[in-house]
């Protein structure tokens, strides 16, 4: 415990300030081998596990790699093949410079011990540290501190044992290899394990050139960091992140302040994009009015594109590709609906992940089994151009499921050049498929770790509310006859309910939320893993739970007739429904009913039954409908989206059929109080922590997200106002078309698409004013009542629990703005990925339920595009595309675009919006035929065009493209705050 | 915005140290002639220069006073940061230390039946670099130019500063430490007896966690103790060479 020397290091940071830092040195870092003489003393070591030997290394050895391996190879060093390996402190600095997402990797490898990864703090011992030289670069010195460390174990070791450092530098490991230290290429070492063939696979492409050179291919040279800081600075780039469309892999947008106005700049094409992938930071130029191109109406499926490239002669397809690239660049449109254009100068952040998919089977070359050869690979994400791999194994790949990650995209590569990571299954496989929706939108998915559930009360099962200890501070609820109203096999039941009749004539209505926050104490590592998930992830057939299930579907379970901890809402409101009083308290409750939504109508609906139960509900639903009343009078939105369910038979994978939800008045009933509950909740909280509340809002949409709906449904002879959500509200009522009754669900479904997204934020960050809640029309909202599965809700119970003064030993978390501003963009990204998935899911379980039928069902047009059109089927709730002609050259369309009125019109039929046709559904199969996704194929069956309508029959046979098109699930539309709030 | 750790896996805090460790401590008494008593103390990078005049007459006549009148003036130099701050005079910052340290010493001076007990003492104290502990810093000065100047005092005041961070107490923060949200607690502690004369908790720490980190604070001023005690005790010895 010696601090040798003290010495300053000075840095530079932002606008020149010197910062003058202390680094001691130590003689108590120890190299972490076992069994080390002259390190007898330290306590942390490598796991023993005897270091291996190999063809190229004929002694025991350990591996040290540099930076720039573990920034590139991370896959390779993931695999188990990679255990004695030493981390060094500067390597690590480096890397977490370089990249968070790789360094938490590197970390995770670190912290499982049957790895053994040890870090040496070598920039923390004496014998290790060395000081840059004048004039050397701090990547030289880096490079010649790992040489050192390097150098310092082989001398350390005496010979016994070596360390042998893997660097993909060349200069690196030729100084290394002058000074005597063994030094390898990854490339090297890993083709001289000769257990783990498949590793070579997984070695990414760093810096290999020339490696398109069939395509010849060339795409503008990006340009230097300093150049883009330079143009970013004086106006010239704008910096934006890349967000490909769904429908067109060759458009791209940025959102970007353009001379102080905020804007969305699209990027089409090719050439323009640069190689920017979806999600890049990337920096824009803009173009000049003259080549300024409007929002493309068309849908080009990158797969089907270069599905006929590749079928064609190769030799000629970029002219193919040419040609249905230009499909989208028919410039027609008027010259106000431009839009303005851009295209990428260079990237200043990739943002790439480990990409699912499959292999392309066309692209992989028979007879060459065992050698290595390049196939390209298609993500399941549309928006990710397919990527070039090398590998050895592509006969076996062929149907499954893989990941991929991209190396790098050099200028003369058509494609991105990536490297195999792992198999995950078949595809069509239920279990399979459904991790890689989990993996797509970054679920964790993993069960709890021990460490986790060492949180959870050591009762277990038996845990039970004890007086002594729980009802300090608590008010005594269980002589209250509360009940739950919940969907059939609801299990984690965060609320519950009461409602009596107060002596004066007013009622005291209850809500009592789960105290999930009296078992999840802030920062240990349970409530940690639940941040990280952020909420519980509802999938077809499985839930992916943000608490562990002790706590989620037991504990804090508000079951019946066993005694709860719940922290309740407690009102007082006049037999007209205005609330006269309101009070916070945690509580301890005894649920009376775990009702059904349908017991509980059940209940309703019948007159003679007056148990307090049915009494509390009466007086519920009664309260609940002129709560409604007002919410609607000022200006809340009742919208729709097309929610299905699937009934499943036992213990099958395949759906038997799909159903609509319904919703029936006791949904309203509870969604009225858990709303009511929200808004005062929000206020409270608010009111204490005015700078650090968690709060959710919804922005007012921009008018111009309804320009084209207005417009349409101006020409069914109907209006609609969205200037204010009270009109939007009263306009909607009034849309409705007696002969055509689904045409208002329609509409509705269609404003919710017109709507913001509705997010968490943190008071301190946004002005008041805009805490609106559109949707809801409340000036403030939050979630508090659905804390099993949603952690915003475990912060706003923290923050009440403050706030009404039960928590006194609160600690800064809840009141420092910068977290609470980090964690509502976690949250956000959470919830929305969450959706997505869940979403997904259902996508996965349409098409499975598709599988081998074709289907004639009534669909409703809305969407109109240049090549086609989108379609609505309200049986099953699915989106689907119809393709206006039966190959991709728009010449052979039957139907030629009117982009005034916006329809598609051929002799015999014109195709225009909310028109009601018919369609054949069938699903195309992934890994049958060419096509990479199991996708739907949608059909015009009436009105019957020439060309391109065809019976389902024929349909069936006809293999390949002639009038189909893609669908896409949009089942359960954006949010709807009211019904999500009891999604179960 | 975490581009470091603040204290790393491998238990290693930024600069290098494990949590329960000092930073370099060096401190020296009677650097200044002028002054009646004077000190000058570095920790780390924090380095601190004291000046006591006193005790002398009053310069008001404050009867009801029982025991002497300590002014403290407390300046940071305009150049002991990174970042250049001219206007530091009136800082409520500034007043608000220097009202902390008068109270943490004024109960700690013997006045015995007439001994100094209407006596004023200006201590005036500067900073000349900070890197964070600069109040503790100032307040092991004070204790040492105090005993240079010759003011009884019933004992050393010693003053360390801890931390809490995930679920290890740090002791002596720097300036990257203090300034990455770890809530920092002052301690000032007479040795001998034990007794605690200041506690200041910069940002808020967990009831639960106060306990350890207030022990660790402690033990610091132990250890401060020691050092102050030796410092004494040569200037005493190279002051007894001269005299002799």
């Amino acid at each position: 415990m010696l601090k040798s020397r003290a010495f300053v290091r000075k840095t530079k940071r932002g606008n020149v300030i010197k910062v003058v830092k202390e680094h001691y040195l130590r003689d108590d870092i120890y190299c972490g081998i076992p069994g080390c003489p002259r390190c007898a003393s330290q306590t942390t070591t490598i796991t023993q596990t005897p270091p291996r030997t190999t063809k190229l290394v004929p002694t025991p050895h350990y591996v040290l790699p540099d930076t720039n391996v573990l920034y590139h190879q991370i896959d390779v060093m993931e695999h188990a093949a990679f255990v004695n390996v030493i981390i060094l402190q500067t390597v690590l600095e480096e890397l977490r410079h370089r990249s968070k997402p790789v360094y938490d990797r590197v970390r995770a490898l670190i912290a499982e011990p049957a790895r053994s990864f040890y870090v040496f703090s070598n920039e923390h011992s004496r014998e290790t540290y060395i000081e840059r030289q004048k004039d050397e670069s701090p990547n030289d010195r880096n490079d010649r501190a790992i040489r050192t460390a390097t150098r310092w174990y082989n001398e350390h070791l005496g010979g016994a044992r070596k360390v042998v450092l893997i660097t993909d530098d060349g200069d690196n490991r030729r100084k290394a290899l002058g000074e005597g230290l063994p030094a390898f290429h990854v490339r090297q070492y890993v083709e001289s394990l000769a257990d783990y063939p498949e590793l070579i696979d997984m070695v990414a492409n760093v810096a290999e050139e020339d490696i398109d050179a069939e395509s010849r291919y060339t795409y503008p040279e990006h340009l230097s960091k300093s150049q883009i800081l330079a143009g970013l600075k004086s106006g010239a780039f704008h910096q934006g992140t890349l967000n490909i469309s769904q429908h067109n892999y060759l458009e791209g947008s940025i959102f970007a302040k353009v001379n102080g106005e905020e804007m969305t700049v699209m990027i089409l094409g090719r050439e323009h994009l640069n190689r920017g992938v979806q999600g890049d930071i990337v920096a824009v130029q803009m173009l000049p009015k003259s080549e300024w191109k409007a929002a493309v109406s068309v849908v080009i499926d990158e797969e089907d594109v270069e599905k006929e490239d590749e079928e064609a002669k190769p030799t000629t397809a970029p002219d193919e590709v040419a040609a249905a690239e230009s499909a989208m660049e028919v410039d027609s449109a008027p010259v106000e609906e431009l839009k303005p254009t851009g295209r990428i100068v260079g990237i200043i952040k990739r943002n790439w992940r480990a990409y699912c998919g499959t292999i392309d089977k066309t692209s992989v070359r028979e007879g060459q089994a065992g050698g290595m050869q390049p196939v390209f690979f298609w993500a399941m994400d549309r928006r990710i151009p397919k990527i070039r791999i090398r590998t050895r194994q592509a006969a076996t790949l062929c149907g499954q499921r893989v990941v991929v990650a991209i190396d790098g995209w050099p200028k003369n590569a058509r494609y991105p050049q990536g490297h195999y990571v792992r198999t995950l299954g078949a595809v069509g496989d239920a279990a399979t498929e459904t991790e890689v929706l989990l993996l797509e939108h970054d679920v964790p998915f993993a069960p709890f770790s021990p460490l986790v559930l060492s949180f959870l009360p050591v009762e277990g099962e038996k845990w039970e509310v004890d007086d002594e200890k729980h009802l300090h501070g608590r008010e005594d609820f269980r002589g209250l006859d509360i009940c739950s109203i919940d969907p059939p096999g609801c299990t984690d039941i965060d609320d519950a309910l009461h409602a009596r009749k107060l002596p004066n004539g007013n009622y005291e209505v209850g809500v009592h939320i789960a105290d999930v926050s009296n078992f999840v104490k802030p920062e240990n590592a349970m409530d940690l893993e639940a941040q990280r998930r952020g909420t519980t992830v509802y999938l077809v057939d499985k839930r992916i739970d943000m608490l562990p299930s002790l706590l989620g579907t037991n504990l804090c379970s508000l079951r019946s007739n066993v005694d709860r901890l719940a922290f309740s809402c407690i009102w007082e409101v006049t037999p007209d429904a205005k609330v006269k009083d309101v009070r916070y308290t945690k509580s301890v409750i005894r649920s009376k009913a775990s009702l059904t939504y349908d017991a509980a109508q059940a209940r309703l609906d019948d007159p003679n039954l007056d148990d307090p139960v049915t009494l509390g509900i009466k007086a519920l639903n009664m309260l609940a409908k002129k709560l409604r009343a007002q919410r609607i009078e000022r200006g809340a939105l009742t919208l729709a989206s097309p929610e299905i369910r699937f009934k499943m038979e036992n213990d099958q994978q395949d759906p038997v059929d799909v159903e609509m939800k319904e919703l029936k008045e006791t949904n309203a009933l509870v969604e009225e109080f858990m709303l009511l509950a929200n808004i005062y909740v929000a206020k409270k909280i608010q009111s204490v922590f005015p700078e650090s509340s968690m709060l959710r809002r919804h922005p007012r949409p921009p008018p111009s997200n309804f320009e084209t709906l207005t417009k349409a449904v101006g020409e069914l002879g109907l209006t609609l106002d969205p200037s204010t959500s009270k009109t939007l509200a009263d306009s909607l009522d009034r849309c409705v078309l007696p002969e055509e009754p689904y045409i208002n669900k329609l509409i509705r479904i269609m404003t919710t698409r017109c709507m913001m997204q509705a997010v968490y934020f943190c008071s301190g960050t946004v002005p008041e004013q805009e805490f609106w809640h559109y949707g809801l029309a409340s000036e403030i909202y939050t979630h508090f009542t659905s804390p099993i599965r949603r952690y915003a809700d475990l912060v706003v119970h923290r923050l009440l629990a403050a706030a009404i003064g039960y928590d006194k030993g609160y600690s800064s978390e809840l009141t420092d703005k910068v977290k609470a501003t980090e964690m509502c963009n976690v949250l956000n990204y959470r919830h929305r990925m969450a959706q997505q998935a869940s979403r997904s899911s259902v996508e996965l379980f349409t098409n499975r339920y598709f599988k081998g039928k074709v289907v004639e069902e009534e669909a409703y047009v809305i969407r109109v595009m240049k090549n086609g059109f989108s379609v609505l089927i309200p049986r099953y709730g699915i989106e689907g595309y119809v393709y206006a002609s039966p190959t991709s050259s728009p010449s052979a369309s039957p139907f030629t675009y009117d982009a005034d009125t916006n329809r598609l019109v051929a002799p015999s039929a014109t195709i225009q919006l909310f028109m009601k046709v018919t369609v054949a559904v069938t699903v195309e199969e992934a890994g049958q035929a060419a096509a990479q996704r199991s996708k739907l194929v949608v059909r015009l069956v009436k009105p019957f065009v020439e060309g391109l309508s065809g019976t389902p029959e024929e349909a069936a046979k006809k293999d390949g493209k002639a009038g189909v098109g893609s669908a896409r699930l949009r089942a359960g539309a954006d949010e709807r705050e009211g019904k999500r709030a009891k999604r179960k | 915005m975490s581009r470091f750790d603040i204290v790393s896996p491998e238990g290693l805090r930024v600069d290098g140290r494990r949590p329960p460790e000092l930073r370099r401590l060096s401190c020296r008494t009677g650097v200044f002639a002028q002054a009646d008593g004077s000190a000058y103390i570095e920790q780390g990078n924090t380095k601190c220069l004291v000046a006591v005049y006193g005790p002398r007459e009053p310069s008001k006549r404050l009867l009801t006073e029982k025991g002497p009148t300590i002014n403290v003036e407390y300046n940071v130099a305009s150049f002991s940061s990174g970042e250049r701050k001219t206007k530091m005079r009136k800082d409520r910052r500034l007043m608000e230390i220097a009202s902390v340290i008068k109270q943490t010493f004024e109960p700690i001076i013997c006045y015995g039946q007439n001994v100094a007990s209407r006596s004023e003492i200006d201590v005036n104290i500067q900073i000349l670099q900070l890197d964070g502990g600069a109040l503790h810093a100032a307040i092991n000065a004070t204790t040492l130019a105090m005993i240079d100047a010759g003011v009884p005092m019933r004992d050393f005041v010693c003053a360390c500063s801890a931390g809490w961070y995930k679920d290890t107490a740090l002791l002596d923060l720097n300036h990257l430490e203090e300034s990455a949200d770890v809530p920092t607690l002052t301690v000032g502690l007479l040795p001998k007896s034990g007794k605690v004369t200041l506690l200041s908790l910069e940002s808020r720490l967990h009831l639960d966690k106060f306990q350890s980190v207030l022990e660790l604070a402690s033990q610091g001023c132990e250890r401060m103790r020691d050092e102050l005690d030796s410092t004494i005790r040569k200037a005493t010895q190279e002051l007894a060479k001269t005299a002799l």
